[in-house]
Parts: C-alpha cells; sequence; structure tokens
C-alpha cells in the first residue's frame, strides 16, 4: 500500500488545562493517497477541531502529525473575499504569473460549472454557487489533501444532492485524499471509502464502505450500514435519542 | 440576452405591472416634490422681505444674495477666495489623511503599534480641538500655518479611528482561510485586511470633511485677508448680510460637494457591496 498523505500518532488537544478532559484523546489515523474518508460525530465531539489539525490551523501540542505540503479546505461557510470577483477569489494566493493563475482559476470555475460568474460579486451568488466557488478555490491548488468542513450543511436539500454528486466528480476526477467532516450518515455512505465516527476524542469506529460506485441508496447493503452508524452514534432508526429512551 | 430583447422584456413586464410602473413614476416626481417646501420658503422669506416683515438690515432676501452672488463672481472676488479657502482644506486634508492612514495602519497592523499611538490620539481626541487655536496662533503665527495645521488636526482623528477599527474588525474567519490559500502577512493585509476595513475608512474620510470645514470656518475667522471667511467676517464690517450669506451658502455647497465626492468614490470602490450592486 502507498505510503499514507496523513499520518496521526497520538494526537492530543486540549482547551484547557491538562486536568480536564481533551478534546481529542489520542487519536491514530492514517489516510491513503486519493482515499476518501468521512468524518461523522455528533455536534461537539472534535470533528472540526480535527479538521483543522489536518488543515494546519490549530498546532499539534500533544502527539505527532505528518501532513503533505498541499492542503485545501472547503469551510461550513464559504469564506469568500467580498471585495474580489469570483474567478480572483479562486486565483488568490496562487503562484505564477498572472495570466496563467487568471486561466487556472477560469478552468477550475469550469469544472464547477460556474464559468458564467466568473465576474460575479461572491455577495451576489447564490449558496451553492459560493460552495462551488470555494471548491474551485481548493481544487485549483490541487491538493492532496482535501479538508471539506461540512460543506454542504447550510444549503437547501435538493442543491445539496447536487452538490454532493459534483464533488464525488471532482474527487474521482483529481483522486485527493479527501476528509469530509459531516453530521449526515448518509452522506458519508455516498461518498466515502471509510467512515470514521469520533466520540468523546477517540476513533470510536473505523468502518470500510465497498459499495460499488456511483453509489445509490437503494443500494444492497446501503441501509444496513446506515443503522450500524446512527446506532453507533447513539441515534436509533427512527431518529430518537438511544442513549434517552434507555435511561 | 441581447440588449433589445432586455429592453423589450422590461417594456412587457411593466405592461403587465401597472402598478410598478405608477410607483417610479412617483419616486421620480417624489425627487422634485423634496425640493418644493424649501423653494416654498424661500418665496416666503422673499415676499415677508418685500413686505417689510423682516429687516433686510438684518437677514438680507435671498434675491439680493442671488445679486450679490452674482456681482461677486463677476467682479472675480468670490472665485479668488474660493481658491484660497479650497487650497487650505486641501492642504489640510492631505496631511490629515497621510498621517490618519499612517498612524491608523501602525496602531491597527501591531499591537506594538497601538500600545505607542492609540493612547496618545485617544488623549488628543478628547480635547476639542479647537480648543488649541491660541496655542497654534502661538506657535505658528496668525499666517496660513495655523490655518491648514487646524484642518489636519481635526480631521486626523476620524480617520485614524475609523481605520484602526476598520482594521481590527476584519473577519479572523477570512484571514484563517488567506493562511490557508497561502497568503503571507503582506498578502493578508493588501488583499484581506485594508479591503475589509475601506468601508468604515471612507466613512472617516466623510466625517473628516466635515471637520475640515468646521476648521476652516474658525481658522479664517482669525485675521484671514483672503478665503471664504475673511470674506464674511469683511460683510460683516459692512453689515453686508447678502454677501454673508452668499459665504454661508458657498460653505454649505463646498460641504455637500465633498460629501457627494467621497459617494462616488464610495460608489468605485464599493462596488462589491450588495445595495450598491442593486443600484447599479
Amino acid at each position: 500500500m502507498a505510503p499514507s498523505v496523513v499520518r496521526l500518532r497520538g494526537l492530543t488537544r486540549r482547551f484547557q488545562g491538562p486536568a480536564a478532559p481533551p478534546v481529542l484523546d489520542r487519536i491514530d489515523l492514517g489516510i491513503a493517497p486519493g482515499e476518501f474518508v468521512a468524518l461523522l460525530g455528533r455536534s461537539g465531539s472534535g470533528k472540526t477541531t480535527l479538521l483543522r489539525t489536518l488543515a494546519g490551523l490549530d498546532p499539534v501540542t500533544e502527539g505527532e502529525a505528518v501532513l503533505p505540503q498541499r492542503r485545501a479546505v472547503v469551510f461550513q461557510e464559504p469564506r469568500l473575499l467580498p471585495w474580489k470577483k469570483v474567478w480572483h477569489n479562486v486565483a488568490l494566493g496562487l503562484a505564477g504569473e498572472a495570466r496563467a493563475t487568471r486561466d487556472k482559476a477560469l478552468e477550475a470555475l469550469r469544472e464547477v460549472e460556474l464559468s458564467h460568474r466568473a465576474e460575479a460579486w461572491p455577495l451576489t451568488l447564490s449558496g451553492g454557487e459560493a460552495q462551488r466557488t470555494g471548491l474551485a478555490r481548493a481544487l485549483v491548488r490541487q491538493p492532496e489533501l482535501l479538508l471539506l468542513d461540512e460543506p454542504f450543511a447550510s444549503l437547501d436539500a435538493l442543491t445539496r444532492l447536487r452538490m454532493q454528486s459534483l464533488v464525488a466528480e471532482l474527487w474521482q476526477a483529481h483522486r485527493p485524499a479527501v476528509l469530509l467532516v459531516t453530521h449526515d450518515v448518509e452522506e458519508a455512505l455516498l461518498l466515502a471509502d471509510r467512515v470514521l465516527v469520533l466520540a468523546n476524542g477517540r476513533l470510536a469506529e473505523d468502518l470500510p464502505v465497498s459499495l460499488p460506485r456511483p453509489r445509490r441508496r437503494a443500494a444492497e447493503g446501503f441501509d444496513m450500514l446506515r443503522v450500524r452508524l446512527l446506532n453507533i452514534l447513539g441515534v436509533d432508526e427512527d431518529g430518537h435519542d438511544a442513549a434517552a429512551r434507555a435511561a | 440576452m441581447s440588449a433589445s430583447t432586455a429592453i423589450a422584456d422590461r417594456a412587457t413586464a411593466a405592461a403587465h405591472h401597472p402598478a410598478r410602473s405608477r410607483v417610479s413614476a412617483r419616486v421620480r416626481g417624489g425627487r422634485f416634490r423634496r425640493f418644493l417646501v424649501p423653494l416654498l420658503l424661500v418665496v416666503l422669506w422673499q415676499a415677508a422681505a418685500q413686505a417689510g416683515l423682516v429687516s433686510s438690515r438684518l437677514l438680507a432676501p435671498p434675491l439680493d444674495i442671488a445679486a450679490a452672488a452674482w456681482t461677486l463672481t463677476a467682479s472675480g472676488e468670490l472665485p479668488y477666495h474660493l481658491l484660497v479657502s479650497l487650497q487650505r482644506v486641501v492642504a489640510g486634508l492631505a496631511i490629515a489623511i497621510t498621517a490618519g492612514v499612517a498612524l491608523g495602519l501602525i496602531a491597527g497592523l501591531s499591537r506594538l503599534g497601538e500600545d505607542a499611538v492609540d493612547a496618545t490620539l485617544q488623549m488628543l481626541r478628547a480635547l476639542p480641538f479647537l480648543a488649541l487655536v491660541p496655542l497654534f496662533i502661538l506657535w505658528f503665527g496668525i499666517g496660513e500655518t495655523t490655518k491648514i495645521a487646524l484642518v489636519a488636526l481635526g480631521a486626523t482623528f476620524p480617520i485614524y479611528l475609523t481605520l484602526f477599527g476598520g482594521i481590527r474588525g476584519v473577519d479572523p474567519k477570512l484571514l484563517e482561510a488567506g493562511r490557508i490559500l497561502g497568503l503571507g502577512r503582506a498578502a493578508q493585509i493588501r488583499h484581506i485586511i485594508l479591503p475589509s476595513a475601506l468601508p468604515q475608512a471612507l466613512v472617516g474620510l466623510r466625517y473628516a470633511l466635515g471637520t475640515a470645514w468646521l476648521s476652516l470656518v474658525v481658522g479664517e475667522q482669525i485675521n484671514a485677508t483672503a478665503g471664504i471667511g475673511f470674506l464674511v467676517m469683511d460683510a460683516r464690517e459692512f453689515l453686508r448680510t447678502d454677501i454673508i450669506m452668499v459665504g454661508l451658502l458657498v460653505y454649505a455647497l463646498l460641504g455637500l460637494g465633498a460629501d457627494q465626492l467621497v459617494r462616488a468614490l464610495e460608489r468605485r470602490a464599493l462596488a462589491w457591496r450588495p445595495s450598491l450592486i442593486r443600484e447599479a
């Protein structure tokens, strides 16, 4: 197997003093090149903290982390610079001659089907368009590791479906390693090779998903995996909180 | 869609929505209607003066003011004094913008700079700067320097404060995104921090212009031999309320013009803001 692009060993992260329970507790994780990993967890489980560490935004204070050079992030909110036109946002920070970076940006926008909005101001974009711009901005850097922090969470259901298949296509075309943070079990199963569940700062589950692609919700085995993941997350099939009901 | 079909579409849309076209007609009419009351007041003022209800020695009637404005313009007197006043404001503002922007950048971009600059400026700002006039006269005499220094001092603070506030108000999430995109500190300042501070800084510029006129009025009453303020003070000696009114009118128009200038600047520099996009 190819060497991992990401390797975490014993990664621990605390926000309060050493006595408080850590947000991330001795995490060991490897991600192979081109692997699509989804990270599930309830809110407050430390998903975003783990993603920020992988992005290099948070320092590693305990444990070790080996990260690739080229990393890109798509955040939950698009985080575009409103005073720069869409293509300029995509080109921002790219090294090279102005003409060449512009061409690269336009090419990336074409891939996310946003060529017609290249000259638009970001504040005039719809939610889906803004997230696609964010995706183009990440892809144009040809990342070895693409981090997606609940990028579809604030989109309407139909737009979310389109975005999910767009991400699947782009991943197949470019093959970066992906870590998708989400709280949506079906989304994880539609996209990922492997689903991780984070609970109490530990990786509680590491579940390979071998369903054939393109994935369908109706596929055999899909529902079984879904129920299993929901159970690990502490929710039964009808959405009730299992722990609360047991009490 | 071609332009002609767009126009045709709009025409049909208007035909389908007679209510909407009526509204826009009302808006256009409203723009003139706004000037109706001021116009009426001027007419009443003129009528009152002619009926002898208002002493034209104390308050010149509008027609006299217009005549005075015409005479002063034709003789070249008004343009001359206007130019002198404008030069003072431009010189003072140039100093204020340079100083305000430099100090705002120093304090905004580094903690060390903030510690060095901010407390001093906040203390100075607490002082009504016009109270410094006696000191300025001692330091700079009664010539141009005092007048320009007054304008510069008054206008520096709003520019400094708004730029400082704007820089500190930058969205940390955008900075974080910039960091991931590989922007260094200089690029972050150029692409993220300064553009995000610009809307506030332009508000500051508008305040600065207002303060600049105020300082000019005060400054030009200190032993001036030229300028709109001199024109007004000189007219007072001869009880020429018509010329005084002309001076006041010029001040008002200058203030208004400066404001329009900043607005135009905003429309250009802040074209990305949704409200402005909609106007376009």
